[in-house]
């Protein structure tokens, strides 16, 4: 394996996201994306709701208008065996690995009902079952973290992919070149998913990247990239399936950079001065994600005002259902403050 | 029974724990084809493949970032930072990812890894390749701190860290690679060919984590040490003529208090001895600890002797490093305290 010489074949980068027809999605499936989307919507909206009512400390990124990259990036992998990882904007990531979102919000509340049981909050959390391995505070570490679940995977001689997110901040980060050459110099099955949302907190990609255009960062290693539309989620899901495949195939890793946009601040205490309202604006009413699937579903009768009102009934109960459970979910116990420290964890304190 | 060289029970170790488990796997910057730099994995590559010992590029944070991966997903990742000194880039992945895993998912993932690195001086290399990092790694919760000191323990002790479930920085007196290093650089060192706890058993065996071992008993004094300043306390005590209690930690963190707090309490003396700088280092945490636990049994202020809080310098290596004479002065002083 470490043997294994880089990638010869010359990288393929592409601005072009060649389009697979829309017929390639059924019209069930077009109505599964849109309610997963619509339901990370939701539940990031009433999590902001619940962080200005002081139910949730600390920081609180959210997701808003990102929606169509992980669920359409999710219908490309199997959840059973691939593994999923991300940055400290998380929410979403965890929705569309299949995660129940009362313990989503229920670590936003630091609630023991959370899936860290408090421990980790908005930008911590984890689930073994859905294999979705974080929530990364430190921008760009689930980098070579990611790396390494694809190595192991390969190691084992399992043929699932690691999808390792992370965003046009952490684009610019050493630790992410350096796992992209190991990546390529093992052959590695991880597609690097870069959310460019052209902003890394206030600084715009042009005022952080000497290359915008982040698809060709993986090219001096070898590593084929494509940008692509993420406020599309079908062209995502395409783009995604492409990159998969290559990892699955054993070509190695792949770069896909999703063009998209956060609507909202990059946290909760973001003033926004770094761009206009006319811009956030334009995005809201020209790209939405869920507005263009929405609009698209409606035009070929893929769904119809009955059914996307039962739709949208089931995420706001469902998400009620999870803003309930986060504020009635007990406290954690005093004790959970020393567990999970190290394997048989009892320090002095603690005695 | 076999003797050994450190650098072949550290060796042994990993070659036994690849043999038992094909979880554990092998690699850092020259480590494969080239058997690392001082040799710690020759020989492993060809014997278990290259899937399983490889080389890495000269990324420390992408070898350390990686080996996490692994770990959370199951694996035994053994890597090697080639001097200690080159760990700092890695530093993010160590203290925020291997150390807080568990913590941050409630124990749904662990980080079963070791991050063997060669620590301290006293082979000219100057501030990058001499330096005693420990008290870096001591003071990050979620993280194992080992330091053996003789081949015996270090095999014991490698292959506990290999199987053990957290991650372990696990430092290597590359002053010790040869022989028991006692500070008299101007005479030969005896090889561990002549040395009792050069005696390696073959196949495997376990040296438990957190347990220290009294080396030299004594009445007067207890000294506090590991690594290479046990053998230069040893030599200090046969100088001086000191009944010295001499423990070897062997495992810093967690630290094996009763062993320490029952010479204490019999001696009523401590003191504490390591080649890192002394402005917060480990000497610092023992010292507290002594003072807690012994306060009512101490006869004397608890001494430390260290290197300097200067950076390790290279002609002035032997002023630099706390040997014997130095160790031998602090006896000296704290039994006139």
């Amino acid at each position: 394996m470490a043997k294994a010489a880089a990638a010869k074949s010359k990288p393929s980068v592409s601005a072009e996201s060649p389009r697979t027809g829309d017929n390639s999605v059924t019209p069930e499936q077009l109505r599964q994306f849109y309610r997963d989307m619509l339901l990370i919507r939701r539940f990031e909206e009433r999590a902001g709701q619940l962080y200005g009512m002081g139910l949730i400390g600390g920081f609180c990124h959210l997701y808003i208008g990102q929606e169509a990259v992980v669920v359409g990036m999710q219908s490309t992998i199997d959840s059973s065996k691939d593994a999923v990882l991300t940055s400290y904007r998380d929410h979403g990531h965890m929705l569309a690995c299949g995660m129940d979102p009362r313990g989503v919000m229920a670590e936003l509340t630091g609630r023991s009902g959370g899936y860290s049981r408090g421990k980790g909050g908005s930008m911590h959390m984890f689930s073994k079952e859905r294999n979705f391995y974080g929530g990364h505070g430190i921008v760009g570490a689930q980098v070579p973290i990611g790396t390494g679940l694809a190595f192991a995977r390969k190691y084992r001689g399992e043929n699932s992919v690691s999808l390792t997110y992370f965003g046009d901040g952490s684009a610019n980060q050493g630790q992410v070149y350096e796992a992209m050459n190991m990546a390529a110099l093992w052959k590695l099955p991880v597609v690097y998913i870069i959310e460019n949302n052209k902003y890394g907190m206030g600084t715009s990609v042009e005022r952080a990247s000497a290359v915008v255009d982040l698809y060709k960062h993986g090219q001096s290693f070898g590593i084929p990239g494509e940008q692509v539309d993420g406020m599309d989620v079908i062209a995502v899901k395409a783009a995604g399936e492409r990159a998969v495949e290559h990892g699955r195939a054993g070509k190695g890793p792949y770069v896909l950079e999703m063009l998209t946009y956060r609507y909202r601040g990059h946290s909760m205490s973001d003033p926004g001065k770094y761009r206009s309202k006319e811009e956030v604006e334009k995005m809201r009413g020209e790209r939405d994600p869920i507005e263009r699937l929405k609009k698209r579903m409606t035009e070929t009768k893929a769904i119809d005002e009955a059914r996307l009102k039962a739709l949208d009934a089931e995420v706001r109960r469902i998400v009620a259902d999870a803003a309930e459970f986060a504020t009635t979910s007990p406290e954690p116990d005093p004790k959970e403050l020393w567990t999970d420290v190290l394997v048989e964890s009892k320090p002095a304190q603690a005695a | 029974m076999p003797r050994r060289t450190m650098v072949e029970a550290i060796r042994d170790a990993m070659d036994v724990s690849m043999q038992r488990d094909d979880n554990v796997v092998v690699f850092g910057e020259d480590v494969g084809y080239f058997g690392g730099v001082f040799r710690c994995t020759q020989g492993l590559q060809r014997k278990f493949g290259s899937s399983r010992c490889f080389d890495a590029p000269i990324s420390e944070l992408g070898i350390v970032g990686t080996a996490v991966g692994m770990a959370a997903y199951g694996l035994r990742p053994c890597v090697e930072i080639q001097f200690a000194d080159y760990m700092y880039p890695a530093y993010d992945q160590i203290v925020s990812e291997a150390a807080r895993l568990r913590y941050r998912s409630a124990g749904q993932f662990t980080v079963p890894m070791v991050v063997r690195m060669p620590t301290g001086g006293g082979i000219f290399g100057g501030q990058t390749h001499s330096q005693s990092p420990e008290a870096l790694f001591t003071h990050v919760s979620g993280l194992k701190t080992v330091v053996p000191s003789n081949p015996y323990d270090a095999k014991g002790l490698l292959i506990a860290a290999i199987e053990d479930n957290d991650p372990v920085i696990f430092l290597e007196p590359k002053r010790l690679y040869n022989g028991p290093f006692d500070g008299h650089h101007d005479k030969p060192v005896t090889p561990w060919a002549r040395h009792a706890l050069g005696e390696v058993p073959e196949g495997h065996y376990t040296v438990p984590l957190g347990k220290a071992v009294v080396r030299r008993p004594g009445t007067a004094v207890t000294v506090l040490a590991y690594g290479t300043m046990v053998y230069v306390s040893e030599a200090a005590a046969a100088e001086t003529g000191i009944d010295a209690e001499i423990i070897d930690l062997r495992t810093l963190v967690p630290y094996d208090l009763d062993t320490i707090v029952a010479s204490v309490r019999k001696t009523g003396r401590c003191v504490v001895v390591h080649e890192a700088t002394l402005t917060s280092g480990f000497g610092a945490e023992l010292s507290a600890l002594v003072q807690e636990t012994c306060f009512y049994h101490l006869e004397a202020p608890v001494m430390r002797v260290t290197g300097w809080d200067t950076p390790y310098p290279h002609a002035q290596e032997w002023d630099y490093f706390p040997g014997p004479d130095r160790v031998g002065r602090t006896l000296k002083a704290v039994m006139e305290a």
